[in-house]
């Protein structure tokens, strides 16, 4: 194989960052989701690549996990954007302070 | 070393992760997430993990990038197309991305993994199947029952009452 673990890691490393990126940056709540997706993924190649170079079924096997927990995640994540678009008519998380006491 | 075929599925994940978060569109910004993902199932590929990369195209393409299109859809058009952020923390935020990716990358060379090699044959997709109904049996159906009980609490989230009330709301 011509690749090595390093290689993966450091893309993985990459996508890590420019999701906290998002997070730290970003108001928008859907914008928030994508950067949420993009740690996921980073950590779901992760997961495969060590999982390759041991080499050990486990890591595939807690990948699979792993997005499809996501995908319940996502789920939630946008009926509850659908929930305060609603109720603020924005998408501005500064916006939504009715918990704020 | 890396080949071509890993440099250009790395050029196409982390460029699109950007435009993901830095278009102004929401819309172009849901294609380019999708482009993103699609860029780690081929990373999957290249690990010799052709079934996971099949599930995330399956779930992460197909269903997600859709869902979030259709919740981008439902919102006010000015919105789609307005940057919403914090501008005074853009450096900062940059600054924490350059930090985090120097120092985790810089403790990741130095470690004894940058010498790892394999040549040993790849996982078989069969085990991933006996490992799902030998010992991961209660976790799997802990999973199904997880996935049911979230997309049931997210449909009634997102139920409209007004509609349920017989008074049809514009």
């Amino acid at each position: 194989m011509a690749n090595e673990l390093i290689d993966f890691t450091l893309v993985s490393i990459a996508l890590l960052g420019i999701g906290i990126y998002g997070l730290a940056v970003k108001r928008n709540f859907i914008r928030m989701l994508f950067a949420i997706e993009i740690i996921i993924n980073a950590a779901n190649l992760n997961l495969v690549a060590f999982g390759r170079f041991i080499p050990d079924s486990g890591g595939q096997t807690l990948a699979l996990f792993s997005i499809a927990i996501a995908a319940a995640e996502v789920a939630v994540g946008l009926s509850l954007i659908i929930v305060a678009y609603r109720m603020y008519q924005n998408i501005d998380i500064a916006d939504f302070r009715s918990l704020k006491g | 070393m890396a080949d071509i075929a890993f440099l250009a599925l790395a050029v196409i994940t982390i460029g699109s992760a950007i435009a993901a978060l830095e278009m102004r569109s929401l819309i172009y910004g849901s294609i380019a997430l999708m482009g993103s993902l699609g860029g780690i199932a081929g990373f999957f590929l290249l690990l010799d993990a052709p079934f996971v990369a099949l599930f995330q195209l399956a779930v992460y393409v197909g269903s997600i990038a859709v869902l979030i299109l259709f919740t981008v859809m439902l919102v006010k058009r000015e919105l789609i197309f307005k940057k919403i952020e914090d501008k005074r923390r853009k450096f900062a935020g940059i600054g924490l991305m350059l930090l985090i990716m120097v120092s985790l990358g810089a403790v990741f060379i130095d470690s004894g993994i940058k010498t790892i090699t394999t040549d040993e044959p790849p996982v078989d997709f069969r085990d991933i199947g006996t490992d799902f109904v030998t010992y991961y049996w209660p976790a799997l159906i802990l999973m199904g029952l997880i996935l049911a009980s979230t997309v049931t609490g997210a449909l009634v989230l997102a139920r409209r009452v007004d509609v349920e009330d017989g008074q049809r709301a514009n």
